[in-house]
């Protein structure tokens, strides 16, 4: 503790100190280092040299001196007639055209075939935060927005993987991605979410992240529909450290095509930084590199947006701005976005739901690549921008903003349903096929875990030999299909069937394709169109209906419902007969308490909890404590505190009065003032305590005596009780206000305590 | 032949009955039933070079030369078994090869056992691009 006398500093700071932000590092703007998202002396100028309709150089560098991503770029890339027009188009003008409604999508679309990575990086480093998320909206590839999960769990058990499969699908998840602890589960990871993604509807689409061999080897004996771990880079070095070339990489994304898989390439910001390899380039440009590589290569799509590398490029300045300005580079180039907001980039919550905010009001193929759908803990890819703990805040995000992030609420019951359904699938599976057999112990634990750490299921080491099982014996889909039937399992053995034949049409295979009650919708037939308000996605008012339908919603019927609880209860311990119209006071020795309307009548507790007949008594007895009398009236022409305490007070011989609502809201008024200029005032009624009512009393009391107490202060820690209490105390309010008479005459009340006031 | 346009999409809508797998079987006949008979196997779950070609046509209809382009060289994969693609990706990866003729090579097998042409080409482009970046040297 520093010295008063002496103090070393603002003790503020010590305080900042201890938050979670704190967590996190900055690290300096840097370009010679590589840590800068937008401004760097060693970017290329952008341009374009073309000698008989051939690429002669690209960003300052002479097509002989091209590395192997420019060659790959300027080959499969750039269209040389077109790049000779958008290439001599101002960048500011390019800027304002991808924010300007009237400019149709399809028309910037053909202009960025003619673009550099150079000159796509210089175009929307010219756009802020804003600008970005709204050309986004306007530039991506499908009109209807949708979200991918990650469902994993540490111990890789396969029957929480089809439980928490199906809890994402009955989420809306359009995708659901899982990876394993250790590599040889792949295949057990993989049945588990099949049958897990079957339970419920069909039409999600599911990966399973592995080495590039094994995971193309899944998907061809039919459990997996789609692959996005396909990493490019944007340098040379980067490239090759990790083991690849453009070209096999291209190669990889026909192999996958021929397998009637979808596929998606990844790259993210700040992998290059990463690896060592980032020639003091900007994070921007590079990433323009590696999405013009993706475009070339011919994939319909990118899981982009920092990905792995996001955490990193948030330490710096503008790296936020960075990552949505790669995803804008992404669909301006026509390529379905799995936007990035997977790798939780910070520990701060603030950050966290600033990060998200513009993809959810933007829209996005993919919002997030993916969502957490399991607690952080059990995310085997580390945890997510969102996991488990926080999908509520996401479910609530969309429907402050009704904005569609492609999550639907799910009902307690109707999960615990599907979880028991998915567990029993996944099990009769493992049974049928001689895998395993999980025992009913086994099955409850897991049914009812939030995560793993709960369950009392397989261990890692013992799904190996289920995994190896299914490796080793060639199961396919079309055994567990089987199997699902054979046990009594029909919706989802058909449900998995339809999956698969999704591969035989290829419709999936084009750009931006999902599935959406049992059809393929993609950019080819849910084309996002923006022109202005009105066009674009808009929700239906049966799908806003859906989002809005969150858990815990008040209403007034609530409400009463609630407080008709509590009317038995203190009908045993207050009684309120009117004892006629109420009049003046003539003697100086009381104080008269000004009750509301509803007060005891339909409303019976404060907002605090606190019994009604309990706030009446001890502030009686703090009145008596110093000598008064206190007459309680019932004001029926009025709700409004003040004018309730005002009114009290002009009935009082004293000259003041306490007006209280029944939520808890009280005044001390007097007779000689102006309705809003009262004594005291008790606004914070969720934490005003039966002591500080005593205190009321005791003052109201002081001021008939003509003391000036020291006013009842009511201790807050700065608490949101707005947020808490608002609907609760509106809905409240309004029932007191419905029970108002205009010109209604004050009633005496004969107040009395009956035998069990004092329990 | 007219060549087919986005408003032939989805196909599995549009023309469903054209739709096979591998051995000839309709998409519509491939059913829950039908794979409890024993009638249906991962063959007749695979997609045809055909399908491929589809698609290929409604994304040039789309604008997007580049995919129509992966569709036509994963076309020419379907045939190609699963052993030699993933050999075929392990040289193509840096430093595999030790020189241009192991691409040259796997280049022909593949233009004349498959007739895959456009994949046959684009190895023979990485080839020259390697040779020029130095990218067959030993890495591991």
């Amino acid at each position: 503790m520093p010295d008063q006398a002496h103090p070393n500093r603002w003790r503020r700071f010590a305080e900042w100190d201890a938050r979670p932000l704190r967590l996190d590092k900055f690290a300096r703007e840097d370009p010679a280092n590589g840590f800068s998202a937008f401004r760097s002396p060693a970017d290329p100028k952008p341009g374009i040299g073309l000698a008989m309709g051939k690429i002669a150089s690209m960003d300052g560098v002479l097509a002989h001196d091209f590395d192997m991503i420019d060659a790959f770029i300027a080959r499969h890339h750039l269209d040389p007639v077109i790049a000779d027009e958008a290439m001599a188009m101002d960048s500011g003008l390019l800027a304002r055209m991808l924010v300007d409604m009237n400019v149709p999508r399809a028309e910037l679309v053909r202009l960025a075939r003619g673009c550099t990575p150079a000159k796509l990086a210089d175009v929307v480093g010219q756009l802020n935060a804003l600008e970005i998320a709204f050309a986004y909206s306007k530039m991506r590839a499908r009109r209807t927005p949708g979200n991918q999960a990650h469902v994993t769990n540490a111990k890789d058990d396969p029957l929480q993987l089809a439980a928490d499969a199906a809890t994402a699908v009955a989420y809306g998840f359009d995708e659901i991605e899982t990876t394993m602890r250790v590599s040889r589960n792949a295949w057990s990871n993989a049945v588990a979410c099949a049958v897990g993604a079957a339970v419920g509807r069909w039409g999600v689409l599911f990966q399973c992240s592995s080495e590039e061999a094994e995971e193309l080897l899944i998907g061809m004996a039919g459990f997996t529909s789609y692959a996005e771990t396909v990493s490019v880079y944007g340098t040379e070095k980067s490239f090759t450290d990790g083991d690849d070339t453009p070209w096999s990489k291209g190669f990889l994304a026909a192999a996958y095509a021929s397998r009637g898989i979808k596929m998606r390439c990844t790259s993210g910001a700040g992998s290059e930084l990463l690896m060592g390899f980032h020639e003091a380039k900007t994070l921007l440009y590079l990433e323009a590199r590696c999405l013009c590589l993706q475009r070339g290569m011919g994939v319909q799509g990118t899981q982009n947006g920092g990905i792995d590398g996001a955490p990193l490029t948030a330490t710096v300045p503008g790296g936020v701005r960075e990552l949505m300005a790669e995803n804008l580079i992404a669909v301006w180039l026509d390529l379905e976005c799995a936007s990035g907001n997977d790798a939780r980039s910070s520990e701060s919550e603030i950050r966290v739901g600033a990060k998200i905010l513009p993809y959810l009001i933007a829209g996005s193929d993919l919002i997030c690549s993916g969502f957490g759908s399991i607690p952080a803990y059990d995310n085997s890819f580390n945890p997510s921008l969102f996991n488990a703990e926080e999908m509520e805040d996401y479910l609530v995000l969309q429907r402050d903003f009704e904005a569609d992030g492609g999550l639907t609420p799910l009902a307690e019951n109707r999960a615990l349903d599907l979880r028991s359904r998915a567990v029993e699938a996944v099990s009769a599976v493992l049974e049928e096929l001689g895998l395993a057999t999980p025992t009913p112990d086994m099955k409850v634990s897991v049914v009812v875990a939030s995560g793993s750490a709960e369950t009392r299921s397989f261990t890692p080491g013992e799904v190996a030999p289920i995994s190896e099982g299914i490796k080793a014996g060639g199961v396919t889909v079309i055994e567990v299909i089987k199997a699902l039937a054979r046990r009594g399992f029909t919706p989802e053995a058909e449900n998995l069937l339809s999956v698969v034949k999704l591969r035989l049409s290829g419709d999936y295979l084009q750009t931006s394709a999902m599935v959406r009650d049992g059809r393929v919708i993609s950019a080819i037939n849910d084309p996002n169109e923006y022109q202005g308000p009105g066009s674009g996605y808009r929700m239906t008012e049966s799908r806003r209906l859906q989002i809005n339908d969150i858990r815990d919603v008040l209403d007034q019927s609530e409400v009463l419902r609630s407080e008709a609880q509590f009317e038995r209860g203190e009908a045993a311990r207050i009684a309120y007969p009117v004892a006629g119209t109420a009049m003046p006071g003539t003697t100086p020795d009381e104080v008269v308490i000004g009750i509301s309307p509803a007060f005891g009548v339909k409303l019976f507790q404060t907002t605090a909890g606190h019994k009604l007949s309990e706030v009446l008594r001890v502030m009686i007895e703090g009145i008596t404590a110093r000598g008064l009398r206190a007459r309680v009236v019932r004001l029926g022409h009025t709700a409004d505190t003040s004018f309730l305490g005002l009114s009290a007070a002009r009935l009082s011989g004293s000259g003041i009065g306490i007006g209280i609502q029944a939520k808890g809201t009280a005044v001390i008024h007097s007779a000689a003032r102006l309705p809003h200029n009262n004594l005291e005032l008790f606004s914070n009624a969720p934490i005003t305590r039966l002591e500080h009512y005593a205190g009321f009393g005791r003052n109201a009391a002081a001021y008939a005596l003509g003391e000036a107490p020291e006013p009842v202060v009511v201790p807050t820690k700065g608490e949101a009780m707005g947020s808490r209490f608002h609907a609760r105390v509106a809905m409240i309010y309004a029932i007191e206000t419905a029970m108002v008479v205009e010109g209604a005459a004050p009633q005496e009340i004969a107040l009395r305590f009956l035998a069990g006031g004092r329990g | 032949m007219t060549k087919l346009s986005v408003a032939d999409y989805p196909l599995a809508e549009t023309r469903a009955d054209q739709i096979r797998g591998k051995r000839g079987l309709a998409l519509g006949d491939i059913t829950l039933a039908s794979v409890l008979a024993g009638e249906v196997t991962m063959e007749d779950l695979q997609i045809t070079p055909r399908a491929l070609l589809d698609q290929a046509e409604i994304a040039a209809d789309a604008k997007r030369p580049t995919l129509a382009q992966n569709f036509a060289r994963a076309a020419e994969l379907v045939a190609v078994p699963q052993d030699l693609i993933m050999s075929t990706y392990e040289l193509l990866r840096p430093g595999r090869a030790q020189s241009k003729d192991a691409l040259i090579e796997r280049a022909a097998l593949l233009r004349e056992g498959y007739a895959a042409h456009a994949i046959a080409d684009f190895i023979l482009e990485a080839a020259e691009i390697y040779q020029k970046r130095g990218l067959f040297t030993y890495r591991f």
